[in-house]
């Protein structure tokens, strides 16, 4: 504002001094406006509440600080009566020039209201169309500093060019809807005051100069100022329209504000399901809810509880006033309204008129019902008949939906935390059980080995171990338990545990399964059984010893031959035959085995792995690919394998447990 | 999913098993042959020329009545496996145990 006092005073010598030149006061305006301009976009523009009420507060505020000031001024020319001061030329020039800067301030801060007004609801051509606005003010700002007149005529014709273009901006009016009743009032109320202020800063700026006209020449002028000109006609128009606006959008705010009631009652409802809240309070937000957005009298909620009998919460009514009206319908066989169970709505404005001793005359009812089943039902009351009309139906329908949504919600929430419950332990579960698959292979000079396994779910009934027995045995087990998931999971470690407990009294591999299936019998669930095949490496004997129990036949390449085979020998799954018959359907098979010989150990998940089309991987493609990497270290066969199956089956998710153990000696 | 149907023909009761059988659809197989059982036929066939698929889980239904049909003196016979579910009963070494045949005729002279 220091450049207000400035160049008021800069100008003020215009008057008198002509030593400054007639070029600077126009300039010096112009820049004084142009601060102005920059100094309220930055204050009103940037201010974050985008409240209209406040906004217009703002211009009202403005507009009286600078009536207070020019009545002020007002009073001291009276004072000074007919002095010689108060003919002073000069001396009116001042005070003219203050009125201009306390008018040219309000002018300017009501023309930034105004623009976030307008631009409210933006849309690209209406920002466009205000930037050219903005603009062409400004040329005809730069157009008053210029000192020369160009063409006479070509300042009307921008005038009215500008005054045309405020006026097609000021048919944006889209914030006059979001007031209610009484900030539409309060809106009227100051922009009646602001356009007070408009007329009356007119008329004393217009008659000051033209007061001063009569004296001199060498002033400055604002009825030839295009600039201030076309301001005051926007902000005067813009003010008008807005007026008549607000005026014929008093009688329906109420239907605005209904909407709005409307919005608020979802957002409410729709927020009642977080944690601590609970279904009473959603009945409670559904009763106030629907009662505020249709204006009912009375309302009520009954709640169907099979154990204690009806719960009902009401608003203006209490329980005997409910049975009355519940009598009454039944006595005047109104049916399908409040009966759980039935889900017709109507509206019973009529039926309510017979009902004496009570004050209500129309009623409506709508089921509130949770995965499609009613659980309550919400009444409305008004103490008119006919008080309800299609709108109001449709609503309380609505919100009666949003509140069975928001209840079911609230029911899901503890399901879902349940789940989330159960995720964690199994993926507990998941980590106890990959523990119990060894970290490495028991290693020897005689082979190497690599294994590999993966689970279809999270917990799986695959088994593979090694245990050293003496410095030149090493057992070797790998087992598949029928089923899979958690079951399979849980016999899984009592196969673990069977293994550690048997391998150790180095027994032969037919008596380990027999063993086995003893102890098995007594653990195993009724239809369960663990298919295992299990070897003695004798690396001293260079042999390899193994029996089957129903497991999958082994894969056996031999190098020497060139080829690989699958050993057919005889066998029966662990816990299907529980009892001493058991061992008549175990051998025992030997083989002997050379440098390069490869042994592939594997379960039913990788010959039993399906493409899209439905086949299996098989034995043959198990086999082939054996054949194709012969040579390679057991880590890339492995890996090898692995990468041929998820190619084959085109999947990552596996419908059963993989798992492959190559041994190469 | 698999469809079990039971009907009385002669002397037996004839189950037809059709579709896969599963970890979750066993449940119904073994449904299927309690029921048998405890209507109190002592004589069975189980067509499952249209069983596509069977898992261990299934194979474990079929395993947990060799103890009772053995107790109760019933006679259980399956018939038309095809190659691939036959290699599954082969290979866990059931068949050793279930009387396995491969048509319906031979299954019915193996019923007596």
């Amino acid at each position: 504002m220091l450049l207000t006092a400035l160049s008021i005073l800069f100008s003020k010598t215009s008057g008198l001094e002509q030593s400054v030149g007639d070029e600077a006061p126009p300039i010096l305006m112009s820049l004084f406006i142009f601060a102005l301009f920059t100094f309220y976009k930055y204050r009103i523009e940037r201010a974050e509440s985008i409240n209209f009420v406040d906004l217009l507060w703002k211009v009202f505020v403005t507009g009286l600080i600078a009536t207070i000031v020019s009545l002020f001024f007002q009073l001291v020319m009276n004072m000074l009566g007919n002095t010689k001061l108060a003919e002073n030329v000069v001396f009116l020039d001042f005070i003219y020039l203050s009125n201009f800067g306390l008018v040219a301030a309000f002018l300017i801060s009501t023309f930034i209201v105004w623009k976030r007004l307008i631009l409210y609801q933006k849309s690209r051509f209406l920002l466009t169309a205000w930037k050219i606005f903005e603009y062409a003010l400004l040329v005809g700002l730069v157009m008053n500093a210029l000192p020369v007149t160009i063409v006479e005529n070509f300042e009307d014709v921008y005038l009215i060019i500008l005054i045309l273009v405020g006026l097609v901006l000021s048919v944006n009016m889209k914030w006059v809807a979001y007031l209610n009743f009484k900030q539409k009032w309060k809106s009227i109320l100051l922009i009646a005051l602001a356009m007070f202020y408009l007329g009356y800063f007119s008329f004393t700026l217009v008659s000051a100069s033209s007061e001063i006209a009569d004296k001199t020449d060498a002033f400055l002028d604002i009825r030839e100022n295009i600039f201030i000109i076309a301001l005051v006609s926007f902000i005067f128009i813009y003010a008008l329209f807005s007026l008549l606006v607000l005026l014929f959008n008093l009688p329906t705010s109420s239907v605005f504000e209904q909407k709005l009631e409307e919005v608020v009652s979802f957002q409410k409802l729709s927020q009642s399901i977080q944690t601590e809240q609970n279904e009473e309070r959603v009945y409670e937000i559904l009763i106030e809810s629907s009662v505020n957005t249709v204006f009912a009298d009375a309302a009520w909620i009954e709640v169907d509880n099979e154990k204690d009998g009806p719960k009902y919460y009401t608003h203006k009514i209490d329980v005997e006033g409910i049975i009355k009206i519940k009598n009454h319908l039944i006595a005047y066989k109104i049916k399908g309204i409040l009966d759980q169970g039935s889900d017709k709505t109507k509206n019973l404005n009529k039926y309510l008129a017979t009902l004496r001793g009570s004050p209500y005359r129309s009623m409506m009812a709508f089921p509130i019902k949770v995965k499609g089943k009613q659980e309550a039902t919400i009444a409305l009351l008004k103490d008119v008949s006919e008080g309800f009309n299609k709108e109001n139906s449709k609503i309380i329908s609505t919100i009666s939906n949003q509140a069975g949504i928001s209840i079911e919600n609230f029911r899901l929430l503890p399901e879902a935390l349940q789940n989330e419950r159960y995720k964690e332990e199994l993926k507990i579960a998941k980590n106890v059980q990959s523990s119990l698959l060894p970290d490495e292979i028991v290693q020897d000079d005689d082979y190497s080995a690599a294994a590999f396994s993966e689970a279809a779910d999270e917990v799986g009934g695959d088994y593979y171990d090694t245990f050293r027995i003496n410095d030149h045995k090493v057992a070797m087990i790998i087992s598949d338990v029928s089923g899979k998931g958690t079951s399979a999971a849980f016999h899984m470690s009592q196969m673990k545990g069977v293994f550690y407990s048997l391998t150790q009294h180095d027994m032969s591999p037919k008596d380990f399964l027999d063993s086995a299936n003893n102890a098995l019998s007594r653990c195993l669930d009724k239809a369960s059984f663990i298919t295992t095949s299990y070897y003695v490496f004798d690396t001293k004997k260079k042999q390899v010893e193994f029996s089957r129990a129903g497991h999958c036949p082994t894969l056996y390449y031999s190098k020497a031959e060139g080829k690989s085979t699958y050993f057919q020998n005889k066998g029966l799954g662990l816990g299907i035959l529980r009892n001493e018959g058991f061992k008549n359907y175990i051998q025992i098979d030997t083989f002997m085995y050379s440098p390069g010989d490869i042994l592939v150990l594997y379960t039913d998940g990788i010959t039993e792995a399906k493409n899209v089309k439905g086949e299996e991987y098989g034995y043959d493609l198990l086999r082939e690919a054996i054949q194709k990497h012969s040579d390679a270290p057991v880590e890339e066969i492995k890996k090898e394998i692995i990468s041929e199956l998820y190619a084959f089956t085109g999947t990552e998710a596996i419908d059963d447990d993989y798992t492959v153990i190559i041994v190469n000696t | 999913m698999v469809d079990v149907k039971r009907i009385q023909e002669g002397n037996y009761d004839l189950l037809t098993v059709v579709g896969d059988v599963d970890a979750s659809s066993s449940i119904e197989l073994d449904n299927a042959i309690e029921e048998a059982i405890e209507s109190g036929g002592k004589k069975f066939l189980i067509d499952c020329s249209n069983l596509d698929y069977i898992s261990s889980a299934g194979l474990g239904v079929f395993m947990s009545y060799i103890e009772e049909f053995r107790k109760r003196d019933i006679t259980m016979i399956i018939y038309g496996l095809n190659e691939k579910v036959a290699n599954v009963f082969e290979i866990l070494g059931l068949d050793q145990l279930l009387g396995i045949k491969q048509t319906k005729e031979e299954a019915k002279a193996a019923l007596g």
